[in-house]
């Protein structure tokens, strides 16, 4: 995962490192942002499977319970007991209402059972026999719908959560083995470019100044030896004071600093 | 001096009706089928029973819903040999027997004409034994006020309708008071016709279950209703049958009840009916319910009727008792279907 070859195409500048140590921090705190959602998720997640387990076996027993009341009603009504609730119901009588619930930024639908007593369409079913037994299992089969609407709220916060939580890990996972190791080599790799670059202008800077004092002392020597020639030739030295003394006459006649031509000096 | 004619227009039916009773199952043939561990094996102890091989034709996995459609096809089979070799009084009879059918049949028609069902969907829910010719036409009907006109006039439930609705009846009143209204005036009608025709033993035997099944509508329905503003006592006392035991002293109290105390109080009043609340109230889930002691109480009169030779009155024991059979089958075949041993001896058996 780490190694040379591992980071991003930039320029090894000032500028990219400044970025990159940006994007680095951010990488990290994100990580553990992530993190902290991850378990937050986590633990919810265990929760409702917890949840899940507990209602599954109460659902069995309230299912069988149910089934067996509709049994008993089959038994003391007849055959057409079903049609006859089926054709009398007008409005529902058990309502489920769905709400969102906001888990660390996971919105989880929940659905809450709501029970209209006022709302009795049957009520007159099995008037003549069998009224108690119908009543019986309306009583039953509330209670076995209401722990399925549990459920059902349950599972599909499983699912969700489920999702969510892969996601987030894969994120998770990402920045940790991806993106940090990766920023973590191009700031690396900046820092090395940039010290190898350093390194070079020293060198550079120094080669310079070497070369500048050699040239230095190359001319002092020659001066040094013209001055020695000088003094020792009275004639030529009168001739050279002549020359000196016309050129200042000249000089103040014609001074023109713009002239006047010098090598830039070197640092 | 009855039993000197009786045989030559109704010996060979009587015979037949006797013959089915001990067809019935027996108290030891009911430990069988509790015995059995799944569907199969039912079928398997119901096949040495008078059933035979009533499932033969069937083949897949089998339900409880499949077993007592089988059953009850063999009760309709019978039902109708009878009715095909039945003469006079008897047909009559019988006929009166298939209108309390077939009353459920037209409520059935009339809440799916109501909420306009498919035809054919309904037709198949009714009960085979309240059928009649001109059932399929009244959902051609389309509005409740034609159907009321032009096709309730004409099937046999014409009288029962006549005295206790018009035609805005029939709309928002609820089709259970249709239903009971309508099982009121038959009960009534049924009895008067019992007491017209039949004599001694038949209407004895007749009146007694007769006013047994009165009295366990209104004891239903009272206790139905019990928390129920919706019905007023003028509308519970218009459903409530003018005949049985409880008629016409307890009528009164029971429609104005409006707790289980005070209509046990009133029940307990007749001697016959003392013991229904006594174990029913303080019954657990598993004890019998009031709905089982009706059961036992009816099943009870049932073998009793068959105690008297020469009457008529056998047919209906007998009709009565196999439907209470098919129900006890079921309920067994559910038990076993939904591991529910515990509760598995509810089942009804006399005989």
């Amino acid at each position: 995962m780490s190694g040379a070859g591992n980071r991003e195409q930039v320029f090894p500048t000032r500028m990219t490192l400044g970025l990159m140590k940006g994007k680095l921090k951010g990488a990290q705190q994100g990580h553990s942002l992530l993190k902290r959602k991850s378990e937050a998720l986590t633990k919810r997640f265990r929760d409702i499977t917890q949840r899940i387990d507990d209602a599954k076996r109460k659902m069995g027993r309230v299912m069988q319970t149910a089934a067996f009341s509709l049994a008993e009603v089959q038994y003391a009504t007849g055959d057409n007991i079903a049609y006859q609730v089926q054709e009398s119901v007008q409005k529902a009588r058990f309502q489920v209402k769905a709400k969102q619930e906001n888990v660390s930024g996971v919105y989880l639908p929940t659905f809450e059972s709501h029970i209209n007593e006022e709302i009795n369409d049957f009520k007159f079913t099995g008037l003549g026999r069998g009224g108690q037994q119908v009543q019986k299992a309306k009583l039953v089969y509330t209670r076995a719908v209401e722990t399925l609407v549990e459920l059902a709220s349950l599972q599909t916060a499983f699912i969700i959560l489920d999702e969510v939580i892969k996601v987030t890990n894969r994120r998770v996972n990402a920045i940790e083995h991806v993106i940090i190791p990766r920023t973590e080599n191009t700031i690396s790799y900046i820092n090395s470019e940039l010290d190898e670059l350093d390194r070079e202008e020293f060198y550079r800077l120094k080669k310079v100044q070497e070369k500048k004092q050699e040239a230095q002392a190359a001319a002092e020597l020659e001066e040094n030896l013209k001055k020695q020639e000088l003094e020792n030739d009275p004639v030529k030295r009168e001739e050279q004071i002549q020359k000196e003394v016309q050129k200042l006459a000249a000089g103040s006649e014609d001074d023109d600093l713009l002239k006047e031509n010098e090598d830039d000096v070197i640092f | 001096m009855e039993g000197l004619f009786f045989n030559v227009n109704y010996g060979y039916v009587e015979g037949v009706v006797r013959g089915y009773k001990s067809g019935l199952l027996s108290s030891n043939q009911y430990v069988n089928l509790t015995q059995c561990d799944n569907l199969e094996d039912l079928k398997l102890q119901l096949a040495s029973t008078d059933y035979g091989n009533f499932l033969a034709q069937h083949s897949g996995p089998l339900s409880t819903s499949v077993i007592q459609d089988n059953l009850s096809k063999k009760l309709y089979q019978q039902f109708q040999y009878l009715k095909s070799n039945s003469s006079g009084r008897l047909t009559q009879f019988l006929d009166f027997i298939s209108y309390g059918y077939m009353i459920d049949n037209v409520s059935l028609m009339i809440t799916g004409t109501l909420h306009e069902r498919d035809r054919s969907e309904i037709l198949s829910k009714c009960h085979p034994l309240g059928w009649f010719d001109t059932l399929p036409t009244l959902s051609i009907a389309t509005d409740i006020e034609s159907l009321y006109s032009t096709v309730l006039i004409d099937t046999p439930l014409a009288p029962f309708f006549k005295n206790c609705l018009t035609v805005d009846d029939l709309d928002d009143l609820n089709i259970e008071i249709i239903r009971n209204r309508l099982y009121k005036n038959y009960l009534e009608a049924f009895v008067e016709f019992v007491e017209k025709e039949f004599g001694n033993p038949d209407d004895e035997i007749m009146t007694r279950l007769l006013s047994f099944e009165a009295d366990k509508r209104v004891i239903n329905i009272a206790l139905n209703s019990l928390n129920n503003p919706d019905l007023s006592a003028e509308d519970k006392l218009s459903l409530f049958p003018s005949y049985g035991k409880l008629y016409p002293t307890y009528h009164n109290e029971l429609s104005q009840v409006d707790d289980f105390e005070q209509l046990k109080q009133i029940v307990e009043n007749v001697g016959e009916y003392k013991d229904i609340f006594n174990e029913s109230s303080d019954s657990g889930s598993g004890a019998k319910n009031l709905e089982d002691w009706f059961y036992l109480l009816e099943m009870q009169y049932c073998k009793n009727a068959f105690t008297q030779q020469f009457t008529l009155s056998t047919v209906w024991a007998w009709l009565r008792s196999k439907e209470q059979e098919i129900r006890n089958v079921t309920w067994i075949a559910e038990c076993i279907a939904q591991n529910q041993k515990n509760r598995i001896e509810n089942y009804i058996s006399v005989y």
